[in-house]
């Protein structure tokens, strides 16, 4: 590609990474290295260290992995399927279209389904069981956190599948290969580009979900984002929130750096 | 490329008759006096009908926006930017915005039905001779239960009965700091404004052994949660105490006897204000015994105002968990502003709990 | 679905009865006459005509399209372009930087991302209001476009463009003729996604918003203290099925014009 078109092209992408990314990463880091009363300190990164923020991180970590896992589980064969069917792109803007119906409303209709005496337990009376638990705890979190990620990996998993050469396809079939050793040798590798977007938009939002912690799981999951939440708006300790937002997007860059490696071979 | 330029100029274009129908409909909604007045509240928290009355009576075009926690309206008025005229806070971030400086005081001259407060509400410590609020609703924290499910024995006149072992796995608690850790203050007979670190552990060590009791610390959502009966006990605010009993009959309300917290929303005129003849006008109205009276009936909090008290519904007005009479008021605080560091220990604590739970 | 096998069949069902359930939900209880979600009294359409009855609620509704369609389509642009420009950043070190910087709004909570921005706004002396929503929109959507976007461009093979150019192609042509409608489904995608980003966004604009500007979110999630009223469902109900028709008979004129044209 010509450096030169590319360059212009970049250019409303550079005002944007200067106002709305560079800046705000530059306020943040300034809030962060203050104290209550405005005096520069690193107390704030001393009290990250703490046992609790550690394992309030580790637990993030731990759950943004589940839901990319789970959510990349069941995205995948949808996508795959989509490609298949008749009308498929009609079938993708269905798979869209419920993410447009506002995300708090659809929680409370999940606290309703997933109550005690929501139509779920509801089946589950029918087939003699006792009433189960199910709001408030970590599968109603994962579920609820996988519903909303759906979409997010769909879409880019379908749109690399979608132009996929059948011929590559038939032409491994012929050559005798299984249909699994299809899907790993040929297919999957083929959509490695569109997983890892998938995964990307998937994971790195997930290491700060914050409203469902507490809807959902009731506060017995608590991630940085909701960290950062309570810091910013009930304790107004805009400095401790400022810290643990640089270690977000710190640990997120790494994330980028390690991922971005394997990755280079980009035919640009 | 066909494609991506047909899809544009679709855009566009319903862009350009999304933007002419709100124009239209925004003029009809009669943008056309020369006054306008614009009211920071709490979402739903106000009866629209009498915005209505009070654009006819007066002229003065209401532009009615919402937020959703004191801090973060806090935050708003804060930066600036936008012109309110009045907002609605709690009283400990009454006396933090005047603390900053973010207020203007009142002119009671403008607000003659000031007179229609009851005495008890005015002149309160978080604002002494009503400088700068005027309470608009109040209320207790207390423990909303239901009688049918968890039987007649616990009556929650003592903080401890939530301790009761029957209780496992059945208490919902709300998602607030102050609220909890001023329950558990409560329960061991301290103060909810206690500056004392050691009886600030003692209590969270006690807010611990109720772990096991807890089904979850949630929002507002804890109210459809009570009406459907997904837990039998729940501590929150009296006033969504009164949602949920409205809904759901078998439910009741009680404020245990160690004491508790008195909360209040109050007007106040934010800095920022453009219009501040209009907002006494504005807090005025509202103080109207029949307006306040019908506001009351919709919002379905209790009001301070005494004479609007005489025109509503005497079951209400007499109902002693909306209403408590003043000797079990005695036992109640109202939240002092902590200062935002033992705002923060209070909050590091509440997180400890909250680790606690799993 | 032609040769979809009947495990598949019932897969994709599955799956889209779960995404489909709560919106269901929603709609079957905005019928409710007893005002609320717990137990179905009887059916009703008064939660309808509150809708059509309350015009700031109308008026906010079509705030809350246009600025989401405004800042689609704006975010799409700059997005697809700083894809494309990513992408031709040879360092490989530097691509990564790059990306990172992309996906820091992705990463931070919105209320960082609105406190940040309404310094932002009120230090440039921005008045809050529909242009400050509408910039924000755009700001948080930019990430999502360039990473749908990504894909596309990374698995396209540069012998295309190499041969585009070969043939006497200007840079501009290959980038209209070859590049874009290459990466158009990526495109699309980016584009529905900032759709998503938006119509969702309730901490954002909550921040940046003023003067009696406000949209669906922001009403939504001020009203969940004193309990979120029918109407909403109601105007979710409705929001809902007109998609769903606007869709699916777009997706039915647009294919039998084409067959039409393939007729020919």
């Amino acid at each position: 590609m010509q450096t030169k078109n590319s360059k212009s092209a970049l250019f409303p992408y550079a005002i944007w990474i200067a106002l709305f990314v560079i800046a705000p990463i530059a306020l943040i880091i300034y809030y962060s290295l203050q104290d209550l009363e405005g005096n520069f300190t690193l107390a704030n990164y001393a009290a990250f260290f703490s046992t609790v923020y550690l394992k309030m991180t580790l637990s993030s970590f731990w759950y943004a992995f589940l839901i990319t896992f789970f959510t990349l589980l069941v995205s995948y064969p949808v996508a795959y399927l989509l490609t298949k069917t008749k009308h498929k792109h009609l079938w993708l803007m269905l798979i869209i279209i419920p993410s447009w119906i506002n995300l708090l409303l659809k929680t409370y209709a999940f606290i309703g389904i997933f109550g005690l005496y929501g139509p779920i337990n509801a089946m589950i009376e029918v087939f003699g069981f006792d009433p189960q638990q199910i709001l408030f705890t970590n599968f109603s979190f994962v579920f609820v956190s996988v519903y909303i990620f759906i979409p997010f990996m769909i879409i880019p998993i379908f749109n690399s599948l979608d132009k996929l050469n059948p011929t590559l396809v038939y032409a491994a079939r012929d050559l005798g290969a299984s249909s699994f050793t299809t899907f790993r040798r040929v297919i999957f590798p083929l959509t490695i580009d569109g997983v890892k977007s998938g995964i990307q938009v998937t994971f790195i939002p997930a290491l700060s979900l914050f409203m469902i912690t507490r809807l959902i799981a009731g506060n017995r999951v608590i991630t940085l984002g909701t960290a950062i939440e309570q810091q910013f708006l009930v304790s107004q300790n805009w400095g401790m929130g400022s810290t643990i937002a640089v270690f977000l997007i710190f640990i997120m860059v790494l994330i980028m750096l390690f991922t971005g490696k394997n990755s280079k071979g980009g035919r640009a | 490329m066909r494609q991506l330029l047909q899809a544009t100029i679709a855009i566009v274009i319903a862009c350009a008759l999304l933007f002419l129908a709100a124009n239209q409909l925004q003029v009809t909604g009669g943008k056309g006096g020369k006054d306008t007045l614009t009211v920071f509240n709490w979402g739903e928290y106000i009866d629209p009908d009498l915005i209505k009355q009070f654009e006819k009576e007066t002229g003065i075009h209401v532009i009615y926006e919402t937020f959703d926690s004191n801090e973060a309206m806090l935050t708003k008025i804060q930066q600036g930017g936008s012109a309110y005229d009045i907002a609605a806070p709690s009283e400990y971030t009454v006396e933090m915005m005047k603390e900053k400086d973010l207020l203007i005081p009142l002119d009671h001259s403008k607000i003659p039905n000031l007179k229609n407060i009851d005495p008890y509400f005015l002149d309160l410590a978080f604002d002494p001779g009503n400088e700068y609020s005027l309470p608009y609703f109040w209320g207790t924290v207390g423990i909303v239960y239901n009688p049918t499910i968890i039987g007649d024995e616990l009556t929650f006149d003592s903080w401890e009965d939530l301790w009761d072992p029957s209780l496992k796995g059945k208490v919902f608690l709300v998602d607030g700091a102050r609220e909890v850790m001023g329950m558990g203050l409560n329960s061991i007979g301290e103060s909810l404004n206690t500056k004392d670190d050691k009886i600030l552990r003692t209590a969270t060590d006690k807010l611990i052994t109720l772990a096991p009791n807890v089904k979850a610390i949630i929002g507002d959502e804890i109210t459809p949660l009570m009406i459907n009966n997904e837990a039998s006990v729940a501590l929150t605010w009296s006033g969504q105490a009164a949602d949920m009993m409205f809904e759901n009959e078998d439910l009741t309300y009680a404020v245990p006897e160690e004491g508790s917290n008195l909360w209040f929303d109050n007007f106040v005129i934010p800095k920022t204000a453009k219009n501040i003849d209009g907002a006494h006008a504005f807090i005025n109205f509202m103080l109207d015994a029949e307006v306040n009276a019908q506001n009351t009936d919709y919002v379905g909090y209790s009001t301070p105002n005494a004479a609007a008290m005489e025109l509503m519904d005497p079951e209400v007005v007499e109902d002693e968990r909306y209403y408590p009479d003043e000797e079990t008021r005695e036992h109640l605080e109202v939240y002092e502003n902590l200062g935002l560091e033992w705002l923060g220990k209070y909050n590091e604590l509440f997180l400890e709990f909250k680790m606690n739970m799993r | 679905m032609e040769r979809l096998s009947p495990l598949a069949k019932t897969y994709l069902v599955l799956v889209f009865a779960i995404l489909y359930a709560p919106i269901l939900y929603l709609i079957f209880y905005s019928f409710n006459s007893a005002g609320n979600m717990n137990d179905f009294e009887s059916f009703t359409w008064e939660h309808y005509a509150a809708v059509f009855g309350d015009s700031r609620l109308i008026v906010i509704l079509i705030n809350t399209v246009l600025v989401a369609l405004l800042s689609g389509l704006l975010a799409t642009i700059i997005g697809t372009f700083g894809a494309i420009g990513i992408v031709s950043v040879k360092n490989a070190k530097m691509r990564s930087v790059l990306l990172s910087l992309n996906n820091v709004l992705i990463v931070s909570p919105d209320v960082i991302i609105g406190a940040s921005f309404l310094i932002l706004f009120t230090f440039i002396g921005v008045k809050l209001g529909f242009a400050s929503v509408l910039v924000s929109h755009i700001a948080f959507s930019v990430p999502i476009v360039v990473l749908m976007v990504l894909p596309k461009l990374l698995e396209m093979n540069t012998s295309l463009i190499d041969a585009a150019r070969d043939l006497g192609a200007t840079k501009r042509d290959v980038l209209m003729r070859v590049i874009l409608p290459y990466i158009a489904p990526g495109i699309f995608a980016g584009f529905f996604m900032a759709l998503t980003y938006s119509l969702d966004d309730f901490a954002v604009t909550f921040f940046v918003t003023g003067n009696g500007f406000s949209t669906l979110s922001v009403e939504i999630y001020s009203m969940a203290r004193t309990g979120i009223t029918l109407t909403i469902n109601a105007i979710s109900g409705l929001i809902f099925v007109i998609t769903v028709l606007v869709v699916v008979g777009y997706y039915f004129v647009n294919s039998r014009s084409k067959q039409a044209k393939v007729g020919r």
